[in-house]
């Protein structure tokens, strides 16, 4: 089925019923990218009105019960609508098939399902909205999610649904892989965000059930009281977080690794060279997917957890810490002797490495548990995670973004303000959590509502960078409007790019290639 | 022309064979069960159930014949349960206190 | 019967893959990964469950006393026994005996039936005396004479297991009934038997779980 000229997977049908029922992995890539982008507009109004409520010490905006449902819907939107599906099922869903050079995913029918998912789990969750909404954090820790009475049972509802949703994505990506490479596309010639997405794929499949029946007991905890996890009924609470952290430490993995498969991409396309140690990095994806299993209780140390197990968990976390410095050093490699462009999402993807050394390195240091007493709940953790997601996933995400526009929609992008965009929301980052770092370690515990007088001029500090940032995303947002209605129409493959996606149209057909690709080399033939 | 019809047919007489073999280890289990071993007990049970467990597998789902992915696979995911089973009791087996206020 | 249907039906291989061989390869790794999500599904469970056992046995060997093991047992059979049609089904497929595949798929449905009655049996004794998970156990041993701590957090399990093992069955004899429908219509043979195949994974491995649950739930005491 050859499609004329001129006709793509844009244009080919049109209405919004042609879209609400494709099975195209590239449109299902679209709707994956409107909804994680909404999704995240809103999680991010959360945190800024979170940071203007912290602006000064006592109230500013809201009431402390209110704060906390700020904080609860940052958390879990950010966490279980935008950074969990927003590499794997927008970026993955749209070029995974075309990197691979596959006509689309192996289930197109399981995919839309998992859009839907997606949709109707973030639906039962904002329902909570209508039940006083949910004041337990993002992690439900018992037993206060037990006793809380008001809508938690509608957002852990809504996160149980929109976990199939990455089970569905993982399963495809997985078999897609295993399945539908174009002839010559051996394993170790896929493209490094290839190796990421298929580990993050055995993360999600692997870890994801977990979390599903971890859920569905806090929801028969919260309707029947089956007390499990209640210990006046012999009940133990701090199981819950060992399966809660089965799932949710592994998850981080699901968000960072598919980032740094874009990063891969990202340094050496722009570098004009192969990548360093190929195998390496794709190896060290592997490592790390494996690795995230075996670290979880570091979340534990100050829960009532043991000792022993405190200590094996603590030597445990360290291991992380070597395949993600193969990838970091292979990175650097990389861009020694290269023809450096800095371009936008070349930028976005050097402020990676930057971010994410930082955030990886406090990360070794709260796995020394002597460190982590003192640092646990503090500001300190948050401004780790937040280099981690933020400075790490959410670079990656913009960067991957700027980088693949032209193909995803056949037109350039604002180099100028792309740019403009890195330097806000870079800077912004840094004001912002950076003094997070400082007031942890001066004692701030995380998540209240309050603090002390002497830690207002930081926190003033840092709602000014918070502010910034979210300017910067404003005209991250502004570059990715004005490309798709206004921008110049774009070249198959404008910044001379190796790897499959580049080598069909801007937007590609239905089938993604005119004709099969036959793959004879490694992705990364630069020089 | 490579078509379904390549794929291996296991004989009547083996599943008949598989389903006599799995009927006789129920009835062991219910037997077995009677005896009081203590804690053995539920070791035995337990084997004995990874005994029919491995026929379905290996018969019914054809584990025996297919594509060494599929087992792969099941073994990984059997990995990870011993792996969560393993350290949540490395934790609760070694607080200072046990049962008394857990 | 299906013999009667004449018209040959012809399978159509997704667009996107070579062959008719490689989108039955790409459903069976699907599907067996599917089956690892509900392995580690159950397996939670199934984790939880051991840790309080050996938490508190006595508990459980009480807990355990107030289940039927000859209904336990009487489902173990009716569920092993429709795992065989199952199998049998597929291999009728296999050599092109259509009719048979539709008998074979009508026991294992029925069988399906026969399992969820002897399950709601039980429920209902359960709920008549009052052993019911958590808060909702209002059984008067708690107090008296089993002398146990914790009684009601075995029926926990015990709901929440069977529950959740209850509904995969009743999925598993949804999606039987459809391939049921499109064995009328004759979609089945040698050529083609792909949802056969994997709707047959699914009843195993639910199969599987009930194979482990019996000893745990019914005979561990």
């Amino acid at each position: 089925m050859s499609s004329a000229p001129g006709v793509n997977y844009l244009n080919e049908k049109s209405g919004l019923w042609s879209w609400l029922t494709t099975l195209d992995h590239k449109r299902i890539g679209i709707m994956y990218m409107i909804s994680v982008l909404s999704f995240f507009a809103i999680g991010g109004a959360f945190a800024m009105l979170i940071r203007w409520e912290l602006f000064g010490a006592g109230k500013n905006i809201v009431d402390a019960a209110t704060y906390n449902q700020f904080m609860t819907f940052h958390g879990a939107i950010m966490t279980f609508m935008v950074i969990i599906p927003g590499v794997p099922a927008f970026l993955g869903n749209f070029f995974l098939p075309l990197m691979i050079g596959a006509k689309d995913v192996a289930f197109p029918r399981v995919n839309l399902l998992s859009w839907y998912c997606l949709m109707v789990g973030a639906a039962i969750s904002f329902w909570s909205l209508f039940y006083h909404g949910a004041d337990t954090g993002w992690t439900f820790y018992t037993p206060y999610s037990i006793q809380t009475d008001n809508g938690t049972t509608w957002l852990v509802a809504g996160a149980f649904v929109m976990g199939f949703s990455s089970i569905l994505t993982g399963l495809n990506f997985i078999v897609t892989v295993h399945k539908l490479r174009a002839p010559g596309m051996t394993f170790f010639r896929m493209p490094l965000f290839i190796w990421g997405l298929y580990s993050t794929a055995v993360i999600q499949v692997l870890a994801t059930p977990v979390l599903g029946i971890t859920l569905l007991l806090l929801i028969a905890e919260r309707t029947m009281n089956i007390g499990i996890f209640d210990p006046a009924m012999g009940g133990d609470p701090v199981l819950f977080q060992h399966f809660f952290w089965f799932y949710s430490h592994p998850a981080v993995y699901i968000m960072i690794l598919p980032a740094m498969g874009i990063i891969s991409e990202l340094i050496t396309c722009y570098s004009k060279k192969t990548i360093f140690g190929y195998r390496a990095i794709a190896w060290s994806s592997i490592g790390i997917a494996a690795v995230s299993f075996f670290v979880w209780g570091h979340h534990m140390f100050v829960s009532g957890q043991s000792e022993v197990a405190g200590i094996v968990f603590s030597f445990l976390t360290m291991l992380v810490g070597v395949p993600t410095a193969i990838k970091t050093f292979n990175w650097v490699a990389t861009l020694y002797k290269g023809s450096i462009e800095f371009s936008a999402p070349m930028l976005f993807a050097l402020g990676f490495i930057f971010l994410f050394t930082i955030g990886g390195v406090t990360g070794i240091m709260l796995a020394v548990t002597a460190v982590d007493v003192h640092f646990h709940d503090t500001y300190f953790v948050v401004a780790h995670f937040h280099y981690v997601m933020v400075g790490g996933t959410l670079m990656a995400i913009t960067g991957g973004i700027y980088h693949w526009l032209p193909k995803m929609f056949g037109k350039m992008y604002n180099e100028g303000v792309a740019r403009f965009s890195f330097v806000l929301i870079f800077i912004g980052f840094n004001v912002t959590f950076f003094p997070q770092f400082v007031l942890g370690a001066m004692g701030m515990p995380r998540r209240y509502y309050d603090y002390l007088p002497a830690f207002e001029p930081l926190n003033k500090v840092s709602s000014l960078g918070a502010w910034t940032i979210g300017v910067g995303f404003l005209f991250a947002l502004y570059v990715v409007v004005d490309c798709i209605l206004r921008g110049k129409k774009a070249p198959d493959n404008p910044w001379g790019a190796k790897t499959l996606e580049w080598q069909t149209s801007s937007p590609p057909p239905h089938e993604n290639f005119t004709t099969q690709p036959v793959v004879t080399g490694g992705p990364y033939e630069y020089r | 022309m490579s078509g379904p019809n390549e794929h291996h047919i296991v004989p009547l007489k083996t599943f008949l064979g598989v389903f006599a073999t799995l009927m006789f280890l129920t009835v062991m289990t219910v037997v077995v069960a009677q005896f009081h071993f203590g804690a053995w007990n539920t070791v035995v049970a337990m084997a004995i159930a990874s005994l029919k467990a491995f026929f379905v597998l290996a018969y019914f789902m054809h584990l025996k014949y297919d594509d060494k992915v599929f087992l792969v696979g099941f073994l990984l995911s059997i990995f990870f349960l011993i792996v969560m089973y393993f350290f949540s009791v490395l934790d609760i087996s070694t607080r200072p206190v046990l049962n008394g206020i857990l | 019967m299906s013999t009667a249907n004449t018209t040959e039906y012809h399978h159509h291989t997704a667009h996107h893959f070579d062959s008719a061989d490689a989108e039955y390869r790409a459903s069976k790794l699907g599907l067996w990964v599917f089956l690892m999500t509900e392995i580690l599904m159950f397996g939670g469970l199934f984790v939880g469950y051991i840790i309080y056992h050996q938490k508190m046995p006595e508990t459980f060997a009480a807990g355990s006393k107030f289940l039927d093991w000859k209904l336990g047992s009487l489902n173990t059979v009716i569920l092993i026994f429709s795992s065989l049609t199952m199998a049998l089904s597929i291999y009728y497929a296999q050599i092109g005996k259509k009719a048979m595949v539709l008998y074979n798929l009508y026991i294992t449905f029925f069988c399906g039936v026969g399992f969820m009655v002897v399950k709601s049996i039980e429920y209902s004794h359960k709920i008549h005396d009052g052993l019911l998970p958590g808060s909702l156990f209002h059984h008067a041993a708690e107090a008296g004479s089993a002398g146990v701590a914790h009684l009601p957090i075995y029926f926990s399990f015990y709901f929440v297991m069977t529950g959740l093992h209850g509904s995969h069955v009743l999925v598993g004899m949804g999606l039987i009934a459809w391939l049921i429908v499109r064995a009328h219509k004759g979609h089945f043979g040698p050529q083609y038997y792909t949802p056969l195949e994997c709707v047959g994974l699914f009843w195993h491995l639910v199969d599987l779980i009930w194979i482990y649950l019996f000893p745990l739930l019914y005979l561990v005491g």
